[in-house]
């Protein structure tokens, strides 16, 4: 089987996309939670095919996006400690904190590495034994496992100059204070495909059980997202309120038991800063006390200054789902994924960037 | 002949003067290269093509070719994006020093056999050799000359309003091959790069109807950003059709796994044309003939508004701007 061409199959689309506007007869408002649903959804103008009885908003499930200010600030604080070498994933170099990014402070001189992945950086520790090596902790349950697993890699081997800055964010507490807060009423949620394959589906049973929303989970391709919308649509006629997986190729509702160990072995849930949403109870991970020599926030004097936040810049509401980027005075203006001035524009899954370059509405 | 090359072979002393006639004129030789004057001296005469172009990729050799390969396929397809024929090249290594001498002489060999069946001649050429570190392996220019025949008239500002957009193969074979093999990304694939001299294929093009509005190989940028360079200079509009895009799986399973859009990724074998609609059936039927052309397809057509944007029909139906390459998406591919 073709795992990409047979999900982008137009005739198959066209078929989902009628069946939709066919049963569709109640109005819905849909989240996707996820950035990588976000740029499916504009790069394929899946917006522009579904009927005007369903409304798509975007979530904050965009882990570069919902780095806050003063998280962003340590890490450049970290690059520009002499010896210290910030191993990173791609995206987070242009992201501009408070006062600088990591692009410039590597420019000044820091020592800034874009790796693939988590292993890049440790083997950019035994590269470099008279220097600190830190990783970028950055995402979701995704990328927590990964991390974890460096770092026992990291004690195997004895490495002690490679770090971590655990910037980890969990999903379902976040969703859970986005509801709660009440700001943005939904009628179903897309959940994320790639979080629920680490995770399963029965971490997000409270949102159907406590709140009544539908809850799918979706893999990435337009037909995914389509067969998401239609189950979502079908349980909003139904009025019925479940948690169901669309994305059974890549996920099982016990998720991946493996790399839950894991996470669970190197971190502890804590509480984590969110952009536009502040800080939510257990919705981090940092390191347990047994792994604290890893623990680039424990190691490490930081001073990174007051957070400034960027003016104008409306990212925090866009994350809540309360706003778009046609709302921001910015938006294609001064901030371009050129010269961001906000995470959002940055992230190649950032609701902006996505916005900006797939040119979502244009008609023809 | 020491293995390795040294400061010493960029010196113009004995071994400067060894390296360039056993590695160099060896290989390339014609009557123009082997009299070794200070410059090539040559008849032509008509309406003239003239460019130049830098390499610098890494690693030098990659699926389905080498720098060296690249940098007459780079210069040769410019000339033939003007629709000219391809004729002489010029030839200048900068070298750092330590490189391999077999690995040296293997590209110069790449240079030749890809100028032979180009059809052009290296008729002069330069070597510098720098420290350790000053380059990395090797980069080499080209620059080079061709003949536009008669009654053609191509550039990019001649698109018109109702021209068909054709595009001669599968895109983003060369992007994803030469970053399948980097360092710490290595990941297995059977993918070539599609580097290829292309002026055969123009030559065809033209013989099949010299009506041919623009021609332009889609290289760094990818297809997305030679397009929107397209419907810039001739300020209209461009408006493809996502599923008619030839796209390898395995490409689309690499861009998914890096995050790339086959649409930015680079060819090095590949061009774009714009033709009146009552040229294009003629066109197409010629490009599927030649061997780099053979899955040519007319993907869109031009149209006059919104001027100067690309505008792409996707397999859902619905319509989407396509914008230019925002940033750098590989360094280093060419």
């Amino acid at each position: 089987m073709k795992y990409i061409s047979e999900f982008r199959r137009s005739e198959l689309a066209e078929g989902l996309i009628s069946h939709i506007r066919h049963s569709s007869k109640t109005r819905a408002r849909f989240m996707e939670f996820c950035g990588g649903h976000t740029v499916t959804i504009f790069r394929y103008g899946i917006r522009q095919v579904l009927p005007e009885t369903i409304e798509m908003v975007s979530g904050p499930g965009c882990p570069i996006c919902v780095t806050a200010n003063a998280d962003l600030d340590k890490a450049i604080a970290l690059a520009k400690i002499p010896n210290v070498i910030v191993a990173t994933f791609g995206d987070m170099l242009k992201v501009p904190g408070s006062r600088s990014s990591l692009q410039q402070a590597k420019a000044e001189g820091a020592e800034v590495y874009t790796v693939y992945s988590t292993m890049d950086a440790l083997k950019a520790a035994q590269d470099n034994p008279d220097k600190s090596v830190v990783f970028l902790g950055i995402g979701f349950e995704t990328t927590a496992p990964t991390v974890a697993a460096s770092i026992l890699q990291a004690g195997e081997k004895g490495l002690k100059n490679y770090y971590v800055l655990s910037l980890h964010k969990l999903c379902p507490p976040v969703i859970r204070a986005l509801l709660e807060a009440g700001e943005v009423e939904l009628q179903g949620l897309v959940c994320p495909g790639h979080v629920s394959t680490i995770i399963g589906s029965h971490p997000w049973e409270f949102i159907a059980s406590d709140y009544g929303i539908p809850c799918v989970v979706s893999g990435f391709e337009p037909l995914d997202i389509l067969q998401t919308v239609d189950m979502l649509v079908e349980q909003v006629e139904k009025g019925e309120s479940k948690v169901e997986i669309a994305y059974k190729r890549g996920v099982n509702p016990e998720g991946n038991q493996q790399a839950l160990r894991l996470m669970e072995r190197v971190f502890e849930p804590a509480p984590a800063r969110w952009r536009g949403i502040g800080e939510v109870a257990e919705s981090g991970l940092r390191l347990r006390e047994k792994y604290k020599s890893f623990d680039a926030e424990a190691n490490f004097e930081l001073k990174p200054g007051p957070t400034v936040e960027a003016a104008g810049c409306i990212c925090g509401d866009i994350l809540r789902g309360v706003r778009t980027p046609s709302d921001c005075k910015l938006f294609g203006k001064t901030c371009t994924p050129e010269s961001p001035v906000g995470p959002c524009m940055v992230s190649t899954e950032g609701s902006c960037s996505a916005c900006y370059l797939y040119g979502e509405g244009l008609g023809g | 002949m020491a293995d390795k090359i040294l400061l010493a072979h960029g010196s113009g002393g004995k071994l400067a003067h060894d390296l360039v006639e056993k590695s160099f004129v060896k290989t390339l030789t014609n009557p123009f290269l082997d009299k070794l004057d200070d410059s090539a001296v040559f008849d032509l005469s008509g309406r003239l093509a003239f460019t130049t172009d830098s390499y610098v990729v890494s690693p030098v050799f990659f699926p389905g070719g080498d720098i060296g390969k690249l940098a007459v396929c780079g210069t040769v397809n410019d000339l033939a994006m003007s629709g000219a024929k391809p004729l002489y090249l010029s030839l200048a290594f900068i070298i750092e020093e330590g490189l391999a001498l077999a690995e040296l002489e293997k590209i110069v060999s790449s240079v030749q056999k890809t100028a032979n069946e180009a059809g052009v001649k290296i008729i002069t050429g330069d070597t510098k050799v720098v420290p350790r570190g000053s380059a990395d392996r090797l980069f080499i220019n080209t620059a080079g000359v061709g003949v536009i025949p008669e009654g053609v008239d191509i550039s990019g500002d001649r698109a018109q309003p109702g021209d068909k957009v054709i595009l001669s193969g599968a895109i983003g074979d060369h992007g994803i091959a030469v970053i399948s093999q980097r360092e710490g990304l290595s990941f297995s694939t059977k993918l070539k790069s599609d580097c290829a001299p292309l002026g055969g294929l123009v030559a065809e093009m033209i013989a099949a109807s010299p009506n041919i509005n623009c021609l332009r190989d889609p290289t760094r940028g990818g297809l997305a950003t030679t397009l929107n360079e397209l419907a810039k200079q001739s300020k209209v509009s461009i408006r493809i059709e996502e599923k008619t895009i030839p796209v390898r799986e395995e490409v689309m399973g690499a861009c998914e796994m890096l995050g790339f859009d086959p649409l930015y990724v680079a060819n090095e074998g590949k061009l774009v044309a714009i033709v009146p609609p009552q040229d294009a059936d003629k066109i197409l039927k010629a490009m599927k003939k030649n061997k780099y052309a053979k899955e040519a397809v007319i993907i869109g057509e031009v149209a006059a508004k919104p001027a100067g944007r690309v505008v792409m029909k996707t397999v859902l139906g619905a319509h989407r701007i396509v914008d230019m390459l925002v940033g750098d998406l590989l360094p280093r591919i060419c």
